[in-house]
């Protein structure tokens, strides 16, 4: 659902207009958000003239709430309501986050749908439970209105990036944050890709390079092939519960040893830990530091911090990347010696210690000289703006992602049956026939895995779902087709069809760790309040706007290659269009859904003859330029 | 309609020989008129399509530049089975050698002895690039997919073997300047 509409209906965008689009990197550690402009790419500063939005979110009491600098000094006096590092909790229950028991809030694991399977953890806070995807909203909301008082404007929409390693809910958990925030989402990007784009148009780079992104939380290796105009990830590896956030808390555990500080109480933890964050960035400009601080008990703290000893006590940190580094590698058939170069990402590669361990790793120096806080959002930007449309022809590029971790089916015996490999292209479909395995099945449960292991218990659920209905057959007659299929965004969606009697049954995935699509309109209704249009309106006006973009772009195919089609498919195509135009400016939000469905359908043919003719036309340029290139 | 054939989505002749440098110049073509990134701002029915054409896209690639999925699809292009679960007849002789490949790697593996691996690493190099050829004069010069079929089968299993010696290179990497 795009919330935001450029043009009005009636009034839609010229096809040469600029569209407003912006880039958008949600980080552990610091949020930023960035547009082209004039051809550059440019971060957007805020009314203070800062590129960095601190990814702190406050609730405070009364209903107010304060994102970044307004709630950083708050993260010692009001632990419980001042959320940081919230993108650790995304797609995420209580189990899988690390160190949980350290942290100062007040879980809640509820059920998806109030089941009794755990769902995505929720944090109990003064204004009430909140989800992360909430938490999250908050922070990308203040950067839309950033975007749009910068720019002048509402946004055609917005590219956000995921780290590389993101799994499926926490994929759909960022894009579920991103609506709630009123953003269109034009595409999720993967963080290390749009570092590459950044480097690669910006140095006009040719060749194979490996860009090691380490944010707060999360770990990323991409290898990616870049040749004239295409970004192909070639193989993609992490670990997205590995960070900066790591690295500081060993060095908390450090200062705490040392200084024989047990137990301590949160709002000191809290304080230490933000010194420790201090240290480790001191540490990267000079060997030696003092640790200084009072606690609230009156108790000083005075230890030293070398970096020698960080170096020592985070090394098994930095190989366990270096460990991710092999595998990817591997994946990709390649050794290290066949990089061209290594892009630093994130804001965690400026330690010395870990810039040495990956230039030895890769036996070469890695490049650092774009900004590694803003690379990402600076390769985000541009991405959001070719897919807006504001490119001229030639004038831009492709880029060939893959999914990071295997997708499967529980089958007998509670074994993975893998349907989609890692590092799979994407947009990638794939269909398996089952069978079943006893005698007048009628049923067939259906468990959508994500994850390495052969075994169920070590993959990611990420959805049950029942086909029903199976004709009654002897064991093993029955055919039951299950397709996978993964969008660009990176996105699960999952049928069964059972292929004798052609009963399908259709989810998408969602249901273990995402928020139902019940909560995201209620969550939406919640954040509009009274004050804003009422959601009837706002959700008719979006029918009406994108019925009108329907019939706007059916008859610009019509235009260039109505050729395509035989008289009697015109006058169905032409009928259809009639009966959205009927509908278009009335009240009936579901007349207008309805006509623009069977106007969308009814073309599919069509559209697939003219990608067709496209594809002809590509290839058919390519012979010419071969002749000529032969004959030259 | 029907898609294209995956030979002809790329304006390629359908033989087993393949121009790789084509091939991939030819789906990167295809992609950059077809991939959804292309159609992100159109209609709902627009950025369909172009997902099940880029999918099909990617399909069609991954099958055509590995040499074993691109001998099983012009087999079943030409009627005959793979049906690798089922049939598992394989020449005495190859099994042999796919027995005594296994006791080698057992044996690498226990020891963590790097030149026993690299050396199956280049034995079963050399046997893929015999099948591969072997199947290359059964498809296009002979025309026999049915003679081509267990040949596939057999590369298979190479092919199969040789990912166990990749993770077994891995599980026991060879010592590094980074950690030594």
């Amino acid at each position: 659902m795009a919330l935001l509409q450029i043009a009005e209906p009636g009034q839609s965008a010229a096809p040469h207009q600029h569209r407003l689009a912006v880039g958008i990197d949600l980080g552990t550690t610091n949020s930023l958000v960035a547009t082209v402009r004039h051809g550059i790419p440019v971060v957007l500063d805020d009314a203070e003239g800062r590129p960095l939005l601190p990814s702190v979110v406050r609730y405070v009491s009364g209903g107010a709430t304060q994102v970044g600098y307004p709630a950083l000094p708050h993260q010692a006096s009001d632990p419980r309501n001042t959320i940081v590092s919230v993108k650790r909790f995304m797609g995420r229950a209580r189990a899988d986050v690390l160190y949980i028991e350290n942290l100062p809030y007040d879980f809640v694991e509820r059920g998806a749908d109030g089941g009794a399977a755990p769902g995505m953890l929720q944090l109990r806070t003064t204004a009430g439970l909140r989800s992360p995807v909430e938490v999250s909203a908050e922070i990308l909301r203040v950067l839309r209105e950033r975007a749009e008082a910068s720019l002048g404007g509402p946004l055609l929409g917005a590219v956000v990036t995921v780290p590389a390693y993101f799994d499926d809910a926490q994929r759909q958990a960022t894009k579920d944050a991103a609506k709630l925030a009123g953003l269109n989402v034009l595409r999720l990007l993967n963080e290390p890709t749009a570092a590459a784009i950044a480097y690669g148009l910006d140095q006009a780079a040719q060749g194979t390079f490996a860009v090691y992104d380490l944010g707060g939380g999360t770990f990323d290796i991409s290898i990616l092939r870049l040749t004239r105009g295409v970004f192909e990830v070639l193989a993609t590896g992490g670990d997205s519960a590995l960070g900066g956030d790591d690295f500081d808390h060993r060095l908390f555990c450090r200062i705490v040893e040392q200084a024989r500080l047990l137990p301590l109480s949160q709002e000191d933890a809290s304080a230490l830990r933000v010194k420790a964050r201090e240290v480790k960035e001191q540490l990267s400009v000079e060997p030696e530091v003092r640790v200084n601080a009072v606690l609230t008990t009156g108790e000083v703290v005075n230890v030293p911090a070398t970096s020698h000893d960080f170096a020592h006590i985070t090394h098994p940190l930095v190989d366990k990347t270096l460990a991710a580094c092999r595998k990817a590698l591997a994946d990709a058939r390649l050794r290290p010696q066949d990089i061209d170069g290594v892009v630093m990402v994130g804001g965690a590669t400026r330690m010395p210690h870990l810039r040495k361990a990956v230039g030895t790793f890769f036996g070469q120096t890695p490049l650092t000289n774009i900004d590694p806080d803003k690379v990402v959002v600076l390769g985000a930007a541009m991405q959001a703006n070719l897919l807006a449309g504001n490119h001229m022809a030639g004038d831009d590029w492709l880029l060939l992602d893959v999914i990071p971790l295997s997708l499967g089916l529980e089958t007998m015996g509670g074994l993975v049956e893998k349907i989609i490999p890692r590092n799979s292209t994407i947009p990638v479909a794939r269909a398996q026939e089952f069978t079943t395995f006893r005698d007048g099945q009628t049923a067939m449960a259906i468990h959508v895995l994500q994850g390495e292991r052969e075994l169920v218990d070590d993959c990611r659920s990420l959805a049950r779902f029942e086909l029903r209905g199976i004709p009654p057959m002897v064991a093993g007659a029955a055919r039951i087709r299950v397709t996978f299929t993964v969008d660009a965004d990176g996105l699960l969606s999952v049928s069964a069809r059972e292929t004798t009697s052609g009963v399908e049954a259709a989810i998408s995935v969602k249901p273990s760790y995402g928020l139902s699509d019940d909560d995201i309109a209620r969550m939406l209704q919640e954040s509009f309040g009274t004050a804003e249009v009422d959601m009837k309106l706002r959700a008719l006006r979006e029918q009406q706007v994108e019925a009108q973009r329907l019939v706007e772009a059916t008859q610009v195919a019509l235009a260039t290659d109505g050729d395509l089609l035989a008289d009697d498919e015109r006058a169905t195509i032409d009928a259809l269009i009639g009966a959205v135009q009927r509908v278009m400016s009335g009240d009936d939000a579901v007349a207008i859904a309805d006509a623009s469905v069977a106007l969308g359908n009814g073309t599919d043919d069509f559209a697939s003859r003219r990608m067709d003719r496209s594809i002809r036309a590509a290839l058919a340029g390519r012979s010419v330029e071969d002749v000529a290139r032969s004959q030259a | 309609m029907t898609l294209p054939d995956h030979f002809a989505l790329f304006a390629l002749p359908a033989r087993f020989a393949i121009d790789e440098a084509a091939l991939a110049h030819a789906y990167k073509e295809v992609q950059g008129r077809v991939h959804p990134d292309r159609f992100a701002a159109g209609t709902a029915a627009e950025r369909r399509v172009a997902m099940q054409w880029a999918a099909r896209a990617n399909e069609a690639y991954a099958t055509l530049r590995s040499p074993l999925k691109r001998a099983g699809y012009l087999c079943e292009r030409a009627g005959v089975s793979i049906d690798a679960e089922s049939n598992t007849a394989m020449p005495p002789a190859f099994l042999m050698q796919q027995m005594e490949w296994r006791e080698a790697l057992d044996e690498a593996r226990a020891e963590r002895d790097h030149a026993a691996l690299a050396q199956l690493v280049a034995q079963t190099d050399a046997e893929r690039v015999r099948l591969v050829a072997d199947i290359g004069t059964a498809i296009d010069e002979r025309a026999d997919a049915a003679a081509a079929a267990p040949l596939v089968r057999q590369l298979m299993f190479v092919e199969r073997f040789g990912d166990e010696l990749r993770a077994a290179e891995q599980a026991a990497p060879p010592v590094s300047p980074a950690s030594a």
